[in-house]
């Protein structure tokens, strides 16, 4: 279980919020709102540790993440804004090099099994930069399906989805949550998540 | 370490994929030491005593030029901040990534290096030194180039900047090299130049890919 107390964070002059407190148990999700600039992807960069907090503490399961080190980071998956895919690999390629930096060899048969449950069949062995935006962003999402991670940390995950895709990936969010996952993400509109509760910033 | 052989494997694979940039590099070192014989003219005895200087200024430069984009790439698409994010510690995955730069830009130059110093009419024992010196001498480059790619990421002019600091520190590896070529060419033995760039070579595996963490940590936040 992730939890945070007092975490403050300041980005050069600006105080973009102090003192937040809240904690993120299995099963649940958090929806991280508020208006463009007032510090969500920032939060989410805070909770990964790809920043420092100017104050407060990120623990998991009780303990600081900054001591944990790469114990948190085994049981965390991080999908930010850029899309993290390489252009001139394909598809395949991508989800099995972005596995293999996580420690783990992921096999032809369960890699081919993730991109064809976002709708990639067919386009499996093309370069990336061939894809439609939407299609780039489903390449980087079916590292959801390959990476095994108790907390999903997802920046803007919507973006750039069909509506199929949305649902696709609002039940596969279910899935993982009802496994005893956890998950925080951003993002404007309503999710058609149950269990979550909300965070404005 | 399977990761770190996933980086290594990556890079190469996108290296094939967009070969332009490795072959510039290549093609500027063939060019530009080709071109100092073309242009003094038949001289043997100055070309063999100029051709150490030449060859390794050459190497240099060659080796500069790709520098820039040794972490642009990961950084601009996001990759960056999986690998800091990845279970395995970021200073072993950027030895990774120094380690395919160094294949696919230093590499390279060591082999060509014996055909080229052929035009400077240099003998095989000379050849010997010179791949023995360039072996050794270019992976110092690469993990040195590695620091300033990583304090130059994400600066607008961060070529010239880059080249600003790079440069002076390329210095020891340019006067031990060359000096290894000059020295045998003289009969003193190059064993002392070489050792001396082993030594800059072990302190450099050490702490480069270590401040190089640490200045893609800063470049991140």
């Amino acid at each position: 279980m992730l939890s945070i107390h007092g975490l403050s964070c300041v980005r050069g002059e600006r105080r973009l919020f102090a003192g937040l407190d809240f904690a993120v148990g299995p099963g649940e999700w958090l929806h991280v709102r508020g208006e463009n600039g007032a510090g969500k992807t920032s939060l989410l960069r805070l909770l990964v540790g790809l920043m420092a907090p100017a104050e407060g503490e990120i623990r998991w399961n009780g303990e600081n993440v900054r001591t944990l080190g790469e114990d948190y980071r085994r049981h965390l998956l991080f999908l930010g804004h850029h899309g993290a895919v390489k252009e001139e690999l394909s598809a395949l390629e991508n989800l099995q090099l972005a596995s293999q930096l996580d420690g783990d060899a992921l096999a032809d048969r369960s890699a081919l099994a993730a991109l064809h449950r976002f709708g990639l069949k067919g386009r499996e062995e093309l370069p990336v930069r061939f894809l439609s935006a939407g299609q780039k962003r489903r390449v980087l999402l079916a590292r959801l399906v390959t990476k095994q991670a108790k907390l999903w940390i997802l920046d803007e995950p919507f973006t750039a989805l069909d509506v199929k895709a949305v649902d696709m990936l609002s039940a596969l969010i279910g899935e993982h949550l009802a496994d005893g996952g956890m998950a925080i993400l951003t993002s404007h509109q309503a999710m058609p998540i149950p269990g979550g509760r909300e965070l404005q910033l | 370490m399977n990761a770190v052989l996933a980086v290594i494997r990556r890079d190469l694979l996108l290296a094939m994929r967009r070969k332009s940039e490795v072959l510039t590099a290549l093609f500027f070192f063939v060019i530009v030491t080709s071109l100092f014989p073309l242009g003094i003219g038949p001289e043997p005895a100055l070309l063999k005593k100029i051709a150490p200087g030449v060859l390794w200024v050459a190497a240099l430069l060659a080796t500069m030029l790709g520098l820039q984009r040794m972490f642009a790439a990961d950084h601009a698409d996001g990759t960056l901040e999986q690998m800091v994010l990845s279970p395995t510690p970021l200073g072993l995955l950027v030895g990774g990534k120094i380690a395919a730069h160094w294949m696919l830009s230093g590499l390279p130059l060591v082999l060509l290096a014996p055909v080229l110093g052929l035009q400077f009419d240099l003998d095989v024992g000379a050849l010997g030194v010179l791949m023995l010196a360039l072996l050794l001498g270019t992976p110092l480059l690469s993990l040195i180039g590695a620091i300033g790619a990583a304090l130059t990421l994400g600066l607008r002019g961060g070529g010239v900047l880059l080249s600003l600091l790079v440069l002076p520190l390329y210095v020891p590896a340019l006067i031990f090299g060359a000096g290894a070529v000059e020295a045998h060419i003289a009969g003193l033995g190059a064993g002392g130049h070489l050792s001396l760039l082993a030594a800059l070579l072990a302190l450099a595996a050490f702490f480069a890919p270590w401040a190089t963490t640490a200045a893609l940590r800063i470049a991140l936040e």
